[in-house]
């Protein structure tokens, strides 16, 4: 055996990157709960994939026959229904897991000197993971995958002069139609998941060249032993390495509490709108994303058009998701983990959670969900839905957290970082 | 500027339970009444099985659904095809129906649904009372209206199994007290504003009476439903019963990750 492993450490460092990523890869001994996300967000990631590759075998990606094929995975194929609720709770739970992963950083300021590029590449993993969750929603060729696929491409015909132009390019189509089915399938299962493995890799690489940050967003590379380890690090494997087992199978217990008890979850995982085949002639009354996109969805809904123009509200989704990018110099706090922020911090952190949540809300219900406001002044308003409103208010507010982010996390009284991880 | 945080945690917790108490007030249709079905009775939806093939499945195919997954609910490929199987379909094949799509549109004015996945859509407690909300109406093209579903293509199919009903309508001038009218009827109710700022209450009333009881059609539309429910997800049972083993295995196998861990980590400090 260890002939075999000298033969290839020969030719491919073989053991060498085994002690660099895993063996000998040290992190911080003080990881609490928040630090799970990041390998659950991995695993998630390669079920998605096996999961896939096994729909992919009866899955038909022909207007005629895809939403057929799911139902024919769902009741002939043996484990189809099984394969199908993994990939479709998947979803979800990998969006979950992302989105708690993305606290974390900004919690205990993971994006912050020397991480910025770390943050980079994360936020253009979340980019390229909305776009898989929105390429694959088309293929069930549902009514909601159907529709909302036309909301979403629509947005892109918005843009002046060019826009009706896009739309057709984008779907290769007048409408959404058999041959959008098909590109989308390609992006949906080779081209955005190549991208996001590629990601995955730079964002492990990165991770692993400046080491991770810790719940104290203390360097844990500045006191080292007499043999150069850091004095609070342990190595990955395999201390990390049974930790993160314990989150995976803890994880697997809740999501199969959803895979075998509640799939649908209300009509939030599978919306149940989903079960009418797509029918390009009926509008549903209603059309709602799936949960995750739905923070955005509102935003798009609430901001009005001006000059004759609907671009606004594309514009103002398309730079919540973007500012994410620019957060490592947004914030100009002397400390990095929020244990030792002041109060200002933690207040606009609360706020901007409770802002995404309700907008989260807001975008699964119809504007007209609180009725509307009467009496003569409402004359002047645009629309006098209530929960527009809101909606204008709480997109308003999520930007101020970053756009006030210099402003507050400077002038926040915070309190001394301690020497060593606690 | 000292942040205040504690009435900002309260505006938010109010705006929180503002959305709460949105979601329930917006609730519209009729008032539902709740699905009796359980799907461990076998014999139940094996009855069901019999009242979709006797009464649904001549306008409504169930064309994802094959006829020998009835196996499922314990009844043997013979007893299919000599009880649940009319045409000219074999046992492997799936509930189709002789009538096109363009035929039955042009004679209902709306291709009657593929019923597969219908239960998927709407509900088990939409089904049950969307049968039960059948009720005489002379303005409407096929005679009948629903209260769940007003001015349904359908007409009433079971009508000589359940009777007819009448629509009963109760004005108010004020919502509040549409709205308690609405709590104190029994079964189905449906509050709706009309011309004037009133408010009217619409339930039911037994009007002839059917071949079977109330409580015999009652326990016919639970069978039927639970049988549409069946068909929706075949494996739902198969899913339900693996998931008590899948998690029972998981807990074992926490225990053990667990320990592991504790054991690796006992000298980090």
């Amino acid at each position: 055996m260890q002939k075999l492993l000298n033969w290839i450490d020969d030719r491919f460092p073989l053991t060498a990157l085994w002690k660099s990523q895993v063996s000998e890869y040290y992190a911080p001994k003080n990881f609490n709960f928040w630090y799970y996300f990041g390998s659950l967000a991995l695993f998630v990631l390669v079920m998605q994939i096996v999961t896939g590759i096994f729909l992919t075998m009866n899955y038909k990606p022909d207007a005629a026959k895809a939403f057929e094929s799911i139902e024919y995975i769902m009741r002939d194929v043996s484990g189809g229904w099984l394969i199908r609720y993994m990939h479709s709770t998947g979803a979800s739970a990998f969006f979950i897991v992302v989105y708690l992963h993305m606290f974390r950083g900004l919690m205990y300021g993971s994006y912050r000197k020397p991480r910025e590029l770390l943050w980079i590449v994360g936020c253009f993993i979340y980019l390229a993971l909305m776009a898989e969750a929105f390429f694959g929603y088309l293929l069930p060729w549902g009514q909601m995958s159907y529709w909302g696929a036309q909301v979403i491409v629509n947005l892109f015909s918005t843009i002046p002069f060019i826009g009706e132009d896009l739309g057709v390019w984008i779907r290769g189509d007048y409408t959404i139609s058999d041959v959008t089915l098909n590109r989308f399938f390609a992006f949906h299962v080779i081209a955005v998941p190549l991208v996001l493995l590629i990601l995955v890799v730079v964002h492990l690489m990165a991770l692993h060249e400046v080491g991770s940050n810790n719940p104290d967003g203390v360097e844990i590379k500045d006191k080292k032993d007499a043999n150069g380890l850091p004095l609070d690090g342990i190595p990955f494997h395999p201390y990390y390495s049974v930790k993160d087992s314990v989150g995976v199978v803890f994880f697997l217990v809740v999501f199969s509490i959803v895979v075998f008890f509640v799939p649908d979850v209300g009509g939030y995982f599978i919306e149940s709108n989903n079960f009418l085949p797509a029918d390009p002639l009926k509008t549903p009354e209603h059309i709602a994303p799936v949960w995750y996109f739905t923070p955005y969805y509102a935003m798009l809904r609430a901001v009005p058009s001006f000059f004759a123009m609907q671009v606004w509200g594309v514009i103002v989704m398309g730079a919540a998701v973007v500012i994410f990018f620019f957060m490592p110099w947004l914030d100009h706090g002397a400390v990095k983990s929020i244990r030792y922020r002041g109060a200002l911090y933690k207040t606009w952190l609360a706020i901007f959670v409770v802002c995404f949540l309700v907008l989260g809300y807001l975008g699964t219900v119809p504007v007209t969900v609180w009725g509307q406001f009467s009496g003569g002044w409402t004359e002047l308003l645009d629309t006098k839905d209530k929960a527009t409103w809101l909606a204008r208010i709480l997109t308003l507010v999520y930007f101020l957290f970053f756009i006030l982010m210099p402003w507050y996390t400077a002038r926040d009284k915070t309190k001394p970082v301690p020497e060593r991880v606690t | 500027m000292k942040p205040r945080t504690p009435s900002i945690v309260a505006a938010y917790l109010a705006i929180i339970l503002s959305v709460i108490a949105g979601a329930v007030l917006a609730s519209e249709g009729a008032r539902l009444m709740p699905s009796p079905s359980n799907r461990l009775d076998v014999e139940s939806l094996q009855r069901g099985a019999r009242n979709f093939t006797n009464y649904c499945l001549n306008c409504h195919s169930a064309q994802y659904m094959r006829y020998n997954r009835l196996t499922d609910l314990g009844l043997t490929e013979a007893q299919i095809k000599d009880n649940l199987m009319f045409g000219t379909a074999k046992i492997g094949e799936t509930m189709k129906v002789a009538m096109t799509k363009s035929d039955a549109a042009a004679w209902f004015g709306a291709a009657p649904p593929d019923l597969s996945v219908e239960a998927r859509v709407r509900g088990k407690d939409w089904l049950y009372s969307y049968f039960m909300a059948f009720y005489r109406d002379d303005k409407s093209v096929t005679g009948w209206n629903n209260l769940v579903f007003p001015n349904v293509a359908m007409p009433h199919v079971l009508w000589n199994l359940s009777g007819t009903q009448k629509l009963i309508e109760a004005e108010f001038d004020e919502r509040e007290k549409a709205e308690a009218a609405e709590l104190a009827a029994k079964g189905l109710a449906l509050l709706e504003p009309v011309t004037g700022g009133k408010w009217v209450v619409k339930t039911l009333a037994q009007d002839t009476q059917g071949t079977l009881t109330p409580v015999q059609y009652k326990a016919f539309v639970a069978d039927l439903v639970n049988y549409l429910e069946y068909i929706g997800e075949p494996a739902r049972n198969e899913r339900i019963n693996f998931g008590i083993v899948v998690l029972i295995y998981l807990g074992v196998l926490f225990a053990f990750t667990y320990a592991l861990k504790r054991a690796y980590w006992k000298d980090v400090h």
